[in-house]
């Protein structure tokens, strides 16, 4: 008999993603140029996060239109965002047979207290976390697979880094106790014992982990997995670079190709620089970018995620 | 004893690390390829599971596609591995591989697989699996799964299509080392 929905296939999936980038895609062209430059998936969405940063009002699922044309384009996995806590969103996206949903504060939150239950779905989730007591809340509430929050629509990576390091050394720092000393260190990190105990011995998240949020460079997706990352999503950092694309749509369309694979491969040999050099040269005009320490509280996405 | 058998698992995307251990635990020595030149002086070779395409993609940027080809020692392929080494990819299994066969995400799935000549049957998790079509005449069928083959051996490759660094059951990966073991003896 065949087992489906297990969280062996859920987490399986995510093994198979590991090494490799996911892009922000917001239509099939987009998706065409992610999965020709050697993405290992693309995440659907309605805008890319600078978009809803600049733009601003309610960011929610992408149509179901826009995610059937993706589907039809690309044979990587596709996955689509809905916002925290909206598992009718959610529903639809398994209706629809996205490969992963991500359950994401880049969209504007639909419950400020609640996730989605997770483990009544078939399809695996991702989320987002800043902290390990965060990863872990998700992963009990039945996430397969963690991301790294960043600072999404920036093209800062300040945030990536900060949250990757809370994460991976709250998890060094788990190992350092006594048996004894791991209940109060789950009140601490408002997360299940159970959890706690079983990253302090395996000395890693029991789900994948991404990194994502302000990836603009290669340079920048090799100091992710230097840092830990199983791999990176970007967002804005590839679509949002390169030249004007109502002024010169070949170029952008260059400009933007040369980059997604400038990033691929630097996520592959990030530990190679001399493959680093060669990638990072000549990749024209990145993301303009903001600096994320200028964005004002009730601005940044980070925060949002209880 | 002799030196232990040193694999190299193709570390270019996916699920490489858990050929590594898998192959740790039984004794062999194992490195990371991601270049041509680190498949010198391997007893066999892993292409594990991850995207075919993006796998491809990155193989044919720095000629290790080419490399692969003109390796001549055993290669377990599992999945996209399975994929990378069918007619159409890389040629080197007499087999057809329908990507993504079972369905998109939602139909993946874990189920029991019958091994010939083992009554024990072998757990296997299938993401988003391809199914093995057009078999070549020298193909062995070691593993079926409702009657569909799901684990082969053509020759010196032995290829899955579900994904047996995802559980704990060594019975691949040995098979594997033993089939190296056996072609070394045939050599010496």
């Amino acid at each position: 008999m065949a087992d489906y929905g297990t969280l062996r296939v859920k987490t399986g999936l995510a093994e198979m993603l590991k090494g490799g980038v996911i892009m922000d895609v917001v239509d099939a062209e987009q998706a065409q140029i992610a999965e020709d430059a050697g993405a290992c998936a693309v995440m659907a969405l309605e805008r890319v996060p600078a978009d809803i940063r600049a733009e601003g009002g309610v960011a929610r699922m992408s149509d179901p239109q826009r995610i059937k044309e993706i589907q039809a384009t690309v044979s990587i996995p596709v996955m689509a965002k809905c916002r925290i806590g909206h598992f009718v969103e959610a529903q639809i996206l398994q209706e629809l047979e996205i490969d992963y949903i991500d359950e994401s504060e880049v969209l504007t939150p639909a419950d400020v207290e609640h996730h989605v239950d997770k483990w009544g779905f078939t399809v695996p989730f991702v989320c987002g976390a800043t902290n390990l007591g965060e990863a872990l809340r998700r992963i009990s509430e039945g996430a397969a697979m963690i991301r790294t929050k960043g600072e999404a629509g920036t093209g800062d990576i300040v945030n990536a880094v900060t949250h990757m390091r809370a994460v991976f050394g709250s998890i060094r720092a788990l190992q350092t106790l006594r048996d004894d000393e791991l209940y109060a260190a789950a009140k601490e990190h408002r997360a299940p014992y159970e959890l706690v105990r079983w990253v302090a011995e395996a000395g890693r998240l029991p789900v994948v982990t991404f990194t994502a949020g302000g990836i603009a460079t290669p340079a920048d997706a090799s100091l992710c997995m230097q840092l830990g990352a199983d791999g990176v999503f970007v967002g804005s950092g590839i679509f949002k670079s390169g030249r004007d694309l109502l002024v010169d749509r070949d170029g952008w369309i260059e400009d933007v190709s040369r980059r997604a694979r400038a990033i691929v491969e630097a996520t592959t040999h990030f530990d190679d620089p001399k493959v680093l050099a060669d990638v990072s040269t000549g990749l024209g005009q990145p993301m303009v970018g903001i600096s994320a320490s200028s964005l004002p509280e009730d601005e940044r996405l980070e925060v949002r995620g209880w | 004893m002799h030196r232990p058998l040193r694999i190299g698992v193709l570390a270019l995307q996916g699920a490489f690390r858990e050929h590594a251990v898998a192959l740790r635990r039984l004794g062999a020595e194992v490195t990371e390829v991601r270049l041509p030149g680190d498949l010198e002086g391997l007893d066999g070779l892993v292409i594990p599971g991850g995207e075919s395409t993006t796998i491809m993609h990155l193989a044919q940027l720095y000629g290790l596609d080419e490399a692969i080809r003109g390796y001549q020692g055993p290669i377990l392929g599992t999945c996209a591995g399975m994929i990378v080494l069918d007619r159409k990819h890389l040629g080197l299994a007499d087999l057809n591989v329908d990507r993504n066969a079972f369905g998109r995400q939602v139909k993946s799935f874990e189920a029991d697989v019958a091994l010939a000549g083992d009554d024990r049957p072998l757990r296997g998790v299938f993401i988003r699996a391809p199914r093995i079509r057009g078999l070549g005449d020298d193909v062995e069928v070691l593993g079926v799964l409702a009657g569909e083959p799901v684990l082969v051996r053509d020759g010196r490759l032995l290829l899955a299509s579900f994904h047996p660094e995802l559980t704990d059951d060594p019975r691949v990966h040995e098979r594997f080392l033993a089939m190296i073991e056996e072609a070394a003896h045939v050599r010496a």
